[in-house]
């Protein structure tokens, strides 16, 4: 090595490892959302999917105990598929445009939406119905679909995913929320909010070749967590997950789920799952595998749970 | 009679415009029904049996002479603009500096009779290297859509640091050696002789202009020279990019003139005129033999290029994933069987533009010499054929992709996934994946129960329509454990069975 290659790398090293904490630090203290609550989860049935998440928000405390004037908002909902609302094979259109509206009510300054689609994302952001929703609401829809949208980031406590790059809209921004369906999955056997995650990760091959379901627990233990994961269960996808083959695999059970826990709205949401779909949450084994890593509870009896029937 | 060139400038203009802006367009925002300009191209109507516009480009031939060489052609156009900017880098920037030459007519007639025997023969070959719309294509394709979405991307870099997403990254189209190769050949080649020459690349290698030549040499209009009041002061000749006035004899060779009408703008006497040209004509002068230079230049390069094809072929078959996986290329849905694509598609790249997916790309040597350039699928991560998407079919201005509605389309299967169990993570490792079955649109890929509550992918081979899913996301490393054959002959899969309707009422929580 040329002594001058060596200082350059040196320089460069050096440059880097001021960076890394420092970013880190402060990202973190924006994400320290105050999410104290007497609440610790609200399921509602019987409505439409903004008015079940008007009434779950109010119960919750209101949208301005997440949101304050001026926060740099993002929605992830799952947007995977070039697939119809009919389909549910993505979160509910009119879901996220209300969950929009009220950010926006509640003075955010920006309402960016966005997920790494499986398919063509343009097609997937249009005929999910969600881009038109997003944006009558004021919100924005990004792309995710370039890896130069990504930035790696450190997961101390995950055991085969150490680090991995997501989403920068997710790292810079104030607060942000975690929106997906419920459905079922081929491969994680089910997808609702920590199978969610996949959409804010660039390299979703590594969860695919280095055991899924451990994966998907590890980035639960991501730093940035969501302000409210909001299990949209209005239609759930019954069979052939993640993408449907026909509307028949879609079953409409007007539902909403919301915990700012992920383990314990994953299990709620299988409880209900199961009643169309007989299934063994041991078999969804991210769940358990999460609670492991103290990401949160499956034992939704011991918590503060609100159940609304419209 | 003046009024003539701005007309045929006109239509030039609004052939040309809209035709590269489709071409060129990455973000899918212009209508997709703008191909139907491409319909009119010479030999996507020939190739597509399309009467109505054959015997309309027939009959204006007969009428006019080679109008669809000065206005509709996107090629001809190109070289008109590099003729007209070859002026701006002359000494004297003038404007009158071509020459009478001789037609090279032993080279032309022996490149169109070739071209049409080699067709005949069943090749597509040289149809698909000189038809002068795809080359254009491919010259948008290969070396300029690169560059404008160089340009997008740096912005869109700039933009999305500073937190702005208005524009975003397109991904660049996969680099081809070949099909870039030999588009840079082209590129070239007619920007040379059109800079220095005007038209002679049309009046000497392309085929169609050959061809439209004989039939022109009977148009009802054409140009001709009034011996009357003719001064033989040569500024027609001067203008001529075709090189085929000859103002000492004033003698219009009409096989070669392109009804630019510059002439016509030009003459301060009035001597050129547009007229019912069934009247004494002179023959033409003697035919002198070609320039074997350049034919031997011609063919040598040819040669040489093929060779070097030949000799790479191995290099050039694109990434396969696995050394051990030779395959049959997978053709886009709509082809038929390899041999109706082969002869149709005359690999103008639009389908490759359009493919939302970019799953398309130029061929090297998948389907032989003659279909270099001819698309094929190629996946990687997240590329793939899209379900819900019939574009490739619907653009195809030549007919080498049958149009149909999506409904059909899905049923469609181009390929088959084939399942190699020893190279599945599930059975390495022992640890749930499911990636494949989870983007089959089918189901065909599915997860049936291997052991310790694990489940692993499964092929119904009559449900798969080879659109590649499976193959783009398995995360299997180094060969992927699913891919897809290509079917040599495009069949129907059988409609995929939907699952049970649930009917009850669910009115509790659950939990």
């Amino acid at each position: 090595m040329k002594r001058r290659d060596f200082f350059k790398s040196a320089a460069v090293v050096g440059i880097a490892s001021i960076f890394k904490p420092e970013t880190l630090a402060a990202s973190k203290s924006a994400s320290t959302v105050s999410v104290q609550t007497t609440t610790d989860m609200v399921a509602v049935m019987g409505g439409e999917p903004e008015i079940m998440l008007i009434k779950a928000m109010k119960e919750l405390g209101g949208i301005s105990k997440y949101v304050k004037k001026g926060h740099k908002v993002v929605i992830k909902p799952n947007i995977g598929w070039d697939k119809k609302p009919e389909m549910a094979a993505n979160t509910n259109p009119d879901l996220v445009g209300a969950l929009t509206k009220l950010c926006k009510s509640a003075g955010a300054s920006e309402v960016l939406v966005f997920d790494h689609t499986c398919q063509d994302w343009q097609k997937c952001y249009a005929n999910s119905g969600i881009k038109n929703a997003v944006e009558k609401a004021g919100g924005k829809m990004i792309p995710g679909n370039d890896e130069s949208y990504y930035k790696e980031v450190e997961i101390p406590l995950g055991i085969n995913l150490k680090k991995t790059k997501i989403h920068k809209a997710i790292l810079d921004c104030d607060v942000w929320f975690n929106i997906p369906v419920l459905k079922h999955h081929g491969g994680a056997k089910n997808s609702i909010s920590m199978k969610n995650l996949m959409g804010i990760v660039w390299d979703r091959k590594f969860f695919h070749s280095n055991d899924l379901h451990q994966c998907i627990a590890d980035s639960a233990t991501m730093y940035k967590k969501p302000a409210l994961n909001i299990v949209d269960a209005y239609r759930i996808m019954k069979s052939n997950g993640p993408q449907g083959k026909s509307q028949a695999d879609a079953v409409l059970l007007k539902s909403l789920i919301i915990s700012p826990d992920y383990v314990a709205a994953d299990t709620a949401a299988m409880k209900m799952f199961s009643q169309v779909q007989p299934t063994d949450i041991n078999d969804v084994r991210y769940i358990a595998m999460a609670e492991k890593l103290k990401v949160g509870t499956q034992h939704i009896e011991k918590l503060n749970v609100k159940k609304i029937k419209l | 009679m003046k009024h003539l060139k701005k007309i045929r400038v006109a239509l030039a203009i609004l052939f040309f415009i809209p035709i590269f802006l489709y071409l060129i367009d990455f973000t899918g925002k212009l209508p997709v029904q703008m191909h139907a300009l491409l319909k009119l191209q010479w030999i996507p109507a020939l190739l597509s049996l399309n009467m109505i516009i054959i015997t309309v480009l027939v009959i204006t031939s007969l009428l006019f002479g080679r109008i669809y060489c000065s206005t509709i052609c996107p090629l001809g156009i190109f070289q008109d603009i590099a003729a007209r900017k070859s002026r701006f880098f002359s000494k004297k920037k003038k404007k009158f500096r071509y020459k009478y030459k001789k037609p090279q007519s032993i080279l032309r007639y022996s490149i169109l009779a070739l071209t049409v025997l080699i067709f005949l023969i069943g090749s597509s070959f040289l149809v698909v290297q000189l038809d002068p719309y795809s080359i254009f294509g491919r010259i948008v394709s290969q070396l300029l859509l690169p560059l404008a979405l160089f340009a997008n991307n740096g912005i869109a870099a700039i933009f999305s640091n500073m937190g702005n997403y208005s524009v975003f990254k397109v991904e660049q189209l996969t680099f081809v050696p070949v099909a870039f190769g030999i588009t840079l050949f082209f590129f070239v080649l007619i920007s040379v002789m059109s800079w220095f020459r005007g038209r002679l690349y049309c009046n000497t290698v392309c085929p169609v202009g050959t061809s439209l030549g004989l039939l022109s040499k009977l148009s009802v209009f054409r140009i001709s020279i009034s011996e009357s009041s003719c001064n033989q002061c040569g500024t027609c000749e001067k203008s001529c990019k075709s090189q085929c006035i000859d103002s000492k004899k004033m003698t219009v060779d009409h096989s070669r003139c392109v009804s630019c009408y510059n002439c016509l703008t030009v003459c301060k006497k009035s001597s050129i005129i547009y007229q019912f040209g069934y009247k004494k004509q002179k023959i033409e002068a003697s035919q002198n033999p070609s320039n074997s230079n350049r034919r031997t230049f011609l063919l040598t390069t040819g040669a040489v290029i093929s060779t070097i094809a030949l000799a790479n072929a191995k290099k050039l078959t694109g990434n396969k994933t696995d050394a051990t996986l030779t395959r049959t290329p997978i053709m886009p849905p709509g082809a038929g069987s390899i041999e109706h694509f082969n002869k149709k598609c005359t690999g103008c790249q639009l389908c490759v533009d359009k493919c939302p997916m970019q799953v398309l790309q130029p061929a090297a040597l998948q389907y032989g010499i003659s279909g270099i350039m001819q698309p094929h699928l190629n996946f990687s991560t997240h590329i793939f054929c899209s379900y819900d998407c019939n574009i490739c079919s619907t653009v195809c201005p030549t007919g080498a992709l049958k149009e149909m509605p999506i409904e059909e389309k899905k049923l469609v299967q181009i390929g088959i996934a084939k399942f190699r169990k020893d190279k599945c993570i599930v059975a390495v490792d022992e640890t749930d994946c499911g990636a494949c079955s989870e983007h089959c649109p089918t189901q065909a890929v599915h997860m049936v129960p291997y052991k310790n509550g694990l489940t692993i992918p499964e092929v119904i081979e009559n449900l798969c329509i080879g659109c590649g899913g499976c193959e783009s996301i398995c995360p299997a490393r180094p060969f992927v454990a699913i891919y897809v054959e290509g079917n040599k002959t495009q069949a129907l899969a059988i409609k995929p069975i939907e699952a049970e309707k649930f009917n009850k009422k669910i009115d509790d929580f659950g939990f």
